[in-house]
């Protein structure tokens, strides 16, 4: 697995839509800091930008390079490797070299401007974290889509209303729900529905870390209560995990019952 | 060497393969003939495990091929269409293919057999389709694997290249290897192969020497008998 782990991960290295995205943090690293002046406001702004940009770059980097990398992955098949190793390097060959970009692109700035000396490192770094885990998850889940869809066009449309759907269209369902069933105890439902959504989970992580009671919204206040600060990290870290996890597991099944 | 018994699979609606018994025991070179469609390339990469079965059994030396990827080391395959990552350079592409499968001197010989040294540092995508197949030709004949699955070989070579690639085959079959062929090209056809496995909508319709399919069909030369066959069983 390593050596296709390597082979897919020089190969996007190589690739200018890599530096496109190194490029593109980096500058916003730039302008947000050394523009705004204020740490923890550049932080915030950051985190609105990291959990929806970077599902939506993971989402479409997953499905393009699963599809580009139609050839290699055939002319890999008929080698002596097992197929699990085959799919598995790819897509951390993927998730690794989209994480490298953000977390190099973020990073330097947040280092120029004097990150070690500021109290905001460890929020900033939970950002990172964070991003790394939205980068794992929606590239996973990206190649769960494309392993499922012959077709390109179908995998990309669908992997697109995935992520607009987590990104967008949940949170408002989940408003209006919580807004119609008011007369209920509504706690335990939007606990759930914050831990089915990782972009969502990820807010209430970064918020909560922040203790910004003001943005933590309603979900985030329930978390809060019902957790505690120190253990809803925790949990939330807990459910993230398994986004990654079930994803992946799905990858290896998926990918020992199809036929190339 | 390679055991294959009441195979079946389908995608879809269609019936692909239905029943294939097939078993080579010997050495030689077995020429897989059949109708667009008939299933040909389905049982080479079913062999492969490109293609999982819906159901039988494949052996390849005794193992089982389900949820293996080893018995693979024992395989060349030189698929039908040559599609190679676009973005590798030829010298990269095979030292690639070389650190997974394992070390071997062969390939300097045939590319210099098949003329490639000039393209060695292009890229993939720009080359043309019959130095695509002389690229595939190098990375399938650079490991000395006691069985070579050739799906189509031919297709786009020059006079020069078919012929040192027949060559190529013969020697290999001198080694005592398996080979076995897929190919449109009749003459080709009749002039390596030792037994013809012909297969028709999922079937083997007939294994045995050519002299005897011409017998058993009644014609004089093997074209013909093959297309004998054909109209037979489609009138």
């Amino acid at each position: 697995m390593l050596k296709i782990l390597k082979y897919s991960f020089f190969d996007l290295m190589r690739s200018s839509w890599s530096y496109v995205y190194f490029a593109f943090y980096l500058l916003l690293g730039i302008v947000l800091l050394f523009l705004n002046n204020d740490l923890s406001k550049a932080v915030i702004t950051l985190m609105n930008v990291i959990i929806v940009l970077v599902p939506l770059i993971g989402t479409i980097f997953g499905v393009m390079y699963y599809y580009n990398s139609k050839e290699f992955t055939e002319l890999l098949l008929a080698q002596p490797l097992k197929r699990s190793s085959i799919f598995l390097g790819q897509y951390l060959g993927v998730a690794i070299s989209l994480s490298m970009s953000l977390v190099l692109g973020l990073g330097l700035p947040f280092i120029a401007y004097g990150l070690f000396k500021s109290n905001a490192i460890w929020d900033f770094s939970l950002l990172l974290v964070v991003g790394v885990f939205l980068t794992f998850i929606f590239s996973a889940l990206a190649f769960n889509i494309a392993l499922s869809n012959e077709n390109k066009i179908k995998g990309f449309g669908y992997s697109i209303l995935m992520w607009l759907f987590l990104a967008i269209i949940y949170d408002g369902l989940f408003l209006m729900s919580l807004i119609l069933f008011e007369d209920y105890p509504l706690d335990k439902v939007s606990l759930i529905g914050t831990m089915l959504n990782p972009i969502d989970l990820s807010r209430t992580l970064i918020l909560l870390k922040l203790d910004i009671s003001a943005l933590l919204g309603y979900t985030g206040a329930v978390f809060k209560q019902f957790f505690g600060t120190s253990f809803g990290l925790i949990i939330s870290f807990l459910a993230l995990t398994i986004w990654v996890v079930l994803p992946i597991l799905r990858i290896v099944f998926k990918s020992k019952k199809k036929d190339f | 060497m390679v055991e294959i018994t009441n195979l079946y699979k389908k995608f879809g609606k269609n019936d692909v393969l239905n029943g294939i018994d097939l078993s080579i025991k010997e050495g030689g070179i077995f020429a897989v003939l059949g109708p667009n469609g008939s299933g040909k390339t389905t049982i080479i990469k079913t062999i492969l495990g490109m293609v999982i079965p819906d159901r039988g059994s494949i052996k390849v030396f005794n193992t089982d091929v389900k949820n293996n990827s080893d018995y693979r080391h024992q395989i060349d395959y030189l698929p039908q269409i040559a599609n190679f990552p676009s973005n590798l350079k030829v010298s990269e592409l095979i030292k690639m293919i070389k650190d997974l499968r394992g070390k071997t001197d062969a390939d300097q010989n045939l590319i210099e057999k098949f003329k490639l040294g000039p393209f060695l540092n292009k890229k993939l995508g720009t080359l043309s389709g019959g130095t695509k197949q002389k690229v595939n030709i190098v990375l399938t004949f650079m490991f000395n694997s006691p069985i070579i699955i050739l799906d189509e070989p031919t297709t786009g070579l020059d006079p020069i290249s078919l012929i040192r690639l027949k060559e190529l085959i013969e020697v290999e079959k001198s080694k005592g290897k398996t080979i076995l062929i897929t190919s449109h090209i009749m003459s080709f056809v009749e002039e390596v192969a030792d037994k013809i496995v012909f297969i028709l909508e999922g079937k083997i319709y007939f294994k045995g020497s050519i002299a005897e399919l011409k017998t058993k069909t009644k014609q004089q030369d093997f074209e013909h008998a093959i297309a004998n066959i054909l109209t037979e069983n489609h009138a």
